[in-house]
């Protein structure tokens, strides 16, 4: 093997890493544009920021996406965790096969088939439709990969944990408490941000089962967008890259911190010896 | 199946441990345990005593942890009962047992530090505070990890580990601890020492022990009785010594240190010994009577352990006029306390003796490839039937 990289490497990675990141460093450039053509220079001015802030719309559809994201986050950890305990813990029973799949199998669900699916359902039972019908079909959905998240650690955790909590006298409820969600706390905390982002994230779904007064923010985006795009969208659109670049920062930061803890835990372990 | 060892007759029943008086504490009663077609647990019976240090001892898959896990209610037996002091124990579940277990795997809840792994069973039982606190210190203190109390368990080297899990399993003062493969993981000195800590513990406590291993040496050591399990079923039971010295099978001959096995047939049985046949030995081996009730025509065979052959230089025939058979050095292999040979026979068969070393060096050491003498008395063949 040969040290450094090959001129061909790196012309592959640059074209790689071009093709992911110019739409957004455009995205970025323009959002700081001063006149209202998205595609021509015109001079350096960060008054679009202000203009978003003081658009209620984009505010409004903003908090109801936020407000959704989060409470679907925290019912789908919920209902998932339940999910991937029963098929993981209650042994092998009749039809276990058969929920495995079936939990697995909205992962791959076309959202449009969902969406169209959970309003017929919402129709039928004449709900009206708003902001509880979007945060219910986002829980349909998102519980399912909360669930396979879970499930991947609960079936890495040594059962005997639990197994030794309930010998020391600790009833099945308890021993679920204290040992086993604090044991699956990562993997909790893992999924409820990757509920959160799915929800965020979905236009699909969010359009179908929609009611008047509940448009989310990847709704508005969606229909600003076709009247034309405005600089105001490309510094939302900022906004956001933004948040969720401190979002990795920050989990790789506490990640980092936690290994360098466990690397001088083992080392004061080895010098216990 | 459950007292074989307290029928046997003949002359050379070891004294020691017995069996004390009373009712079992714990008691097996024809239990099975199946996992679909496969049977792990097949029919066992056993009577376990109170203040015992019982062991458990087999090759690993042959059903010592499941059978362990019935005891602490972890698994449900297919068939048959269990009996904790008197009481049926089918149905109950494990946190309502006056039975705690120490795993294999430790199982110390890793989020929790030592003095919370320790308390973690005292707070179930809503023990005040206080008391818990010097329940614990006091556990702590007899696994010698006082100043460790508030480490997390990954900060802890393997030896620790195992003594917060003892220190855990003991807090609750069980009635019954159940220790499976407790010392494992530990390297070979560590792994004595705690041996006799197990046992000053168990001694000061007074608790029941049952323990489970595959380590025959740590099952000799420590235990008050020991059974020998195989493909989940019981082959024999009974003190250490009664074990070793009056196996009743060929695997539990086998199983429990080394062992010369001699294939033969019954040829004579009298008051005074019995005569088998044995190709192999190409001699007539002669065994003290009273041992078994194997008949004469009877295919048997003859156990007998590396260190009651003698082994003496072609020059120094041994005037004995029984059980001497000769062979040529074929291995040596010197461990310091003793030495062990190895001496192949005239068709081929190897057998093993050891011998001490008492002096530091012998005034005329036996070598490699040189003929010998091998001898024995007619105390120290076992006849085994099966
Ligand atoms: N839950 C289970 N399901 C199926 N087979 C099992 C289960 N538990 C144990 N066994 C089988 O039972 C046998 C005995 O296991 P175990 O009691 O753990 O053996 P040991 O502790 O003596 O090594 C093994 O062959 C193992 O594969
Ligand atoms: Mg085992």
């Amino acid at each position: 093997m040969r040290k450094g990289l090959h001129p061909v490497t790196i012309a592959m990675l640059l074209f790689g890493f071009a093709f992911l990141y110019a739409p957004i460093v455009i995205l970025i450039i323009f959002s700081f544009n001063e006149g209202k053509l998205v595609s021509v220079w015109s001079g350096f001015s960060p008054k679009w920021y202000g203009e978003l802030l003081r658009d209620p719309q984009i505010l409004s559809a903003a908090w109801m996406s936020l407000k959704i994201a989060a409470m679907n986050a925290s019912v789908a950890t919920v209902l998932g965790l339940f999910g991937a305990y029963a098929l993981g813990r209650f042994g092998a029973f009749k039809g276990r096969t058969l929920f495995t799949g079936m939990m697995t199998a909205p992962l791959v669900m076309p959202d449009v088939i969902t969406g169209l699916a959970t309003l017929l359902l919402f129709v039928g039972l004449a709900w009206q439709r708003g902001m509880s019908t979007i945060t219910i079909a986002h829980i349909t959905f998102s519980m399912c990969f909360v669930a396979v998240i879970v499930r991947a650690r609960l079936s890495s955790l040594d059962q005997s944990l639990e197994e030794a909590a309930m010998d020391l006298g600790a009833r099945p409820a308890k021993t679920f408490l204290l040992i086993t969600i604090p044991m699956l706390a990562p993997a909790l905390v893992a999924a409820w941000l990757l509920a959160f982002t799915l929800s965020l994230d979905d236009l699909v779904i969010a359009s179908f089962v929609a009611g008047p007064g509940s448009t989310t923010l990847p709704m508005v985006v969606f229909s600003k967008v076709r009247l034309g795009v405005s600089p105001e969208i490309n510094a939302l659109g900022t906004l956001i890259v933004l948040l969720v670049t401190l979002c990795i920062v920050v989990a790789a930061l506490i990640f980092q911190r936690q290994e360098a803890q466990r690397l001088a835990d083992a080392q004061m372990a080895d010098r216990a010896d | 199946m459950s007292d074989t060892a307290e029928k046997r007759p003949g002359p050379h029943k070891p004294s020691g441990w017995a069996v004390p008086g009373g009712d079992p504490y714990i008691s097996i009663q024809n239990v099975t345990k199946r996992f679909g077609e496969f049977v792990a647990v097949d029919n066992v019976s056993l009577d376990i005593y109170r203040s015992e240090l019982f062991s458990l001892l087999g090759a690993s898959g042959c059903g010592k942890t499941t059978l362990l896990r019935m005891l602490a209610g972890l698994e449900e037996p297919t068939e048959g009962r269990i009996l904790l002091d008197g009481q049926d124990m089918v149905g109950v579940p494990p946190y309502e047992r006056p039975v705690n277990m120490m795993f294999q795997s430790y199982a110390l809840f890793p989020h929790m530090t030592v003095a919370q792994n320790v308390a973690f069973g005292l707070k179930q039982e809503g023990m005040g505070k206080g008391e818990v606190e010097e329940r614990v210190e006091q556990m702590l203190g007899l696994v010698q990890l006082g100043r460790f109390a508030r480490r997390k368990p990954h900060q802890l080297s393997g030896g620790q580990r195992q003594r917060v899990a003892l220190a855990r399993a003991l807090a609750k003062r069980p009635k019954l601890l159940l220790l499976d493969e407790p010392l494992a993981a530990l390297d070979k000195k560590l792994r004595e020492s705690t041996q006799f800590e197990l046992m000053n513990i168990q001694e000061e406590l007074g608790v029941t022990f049952i323990v489970v291993t595959h380590d025959q040496e740590e099952a000799m050591t420590l235990s008050t009785r020991i059974a020998v399990m195989n493909e989940g079923v019981i082959q024999q039971l009974g003190t250490p010594s009664e074990v070793y010295e009056y196996p009743r099978t060929r695997y539990v001959a086998d199983f429990i240190g080394s062992v010369n096995l001699f294939e033969g047939t019954v040829s004579g049985t009298g008051a005074e010994g019995m005569r088998i046949t044995a190709p192999e030995a190409g001699i007539d081996i002669h065994v003290d009577a009273g041992q078994t009730d194997a008949r004469a025509g009877q295919s048997v065979a003859v156990a007998i352990r590396p260190e009651k052959i003698a082994i003496a230089k072609q020059d120094d025939k041994p005037s004995q006029g029984e059980n001497v058979i000769q062979g040529i050095v074929d291995e040596i292999a010197y461990q310091g306390s003793l030495s062990i040979y190895q001496v192949r026979l005239a068709d081929g068969k190897l057998v093993r003796v050891t011998t001490p070393n008492l002096t530091r060096t012998a005034e005329r050491p036996i070598d490699w490839e040189e003929p010998v003498w091998l001898s024995w008395g007619r105390h120290a063949g076992v006849v085994l039937t099966s």
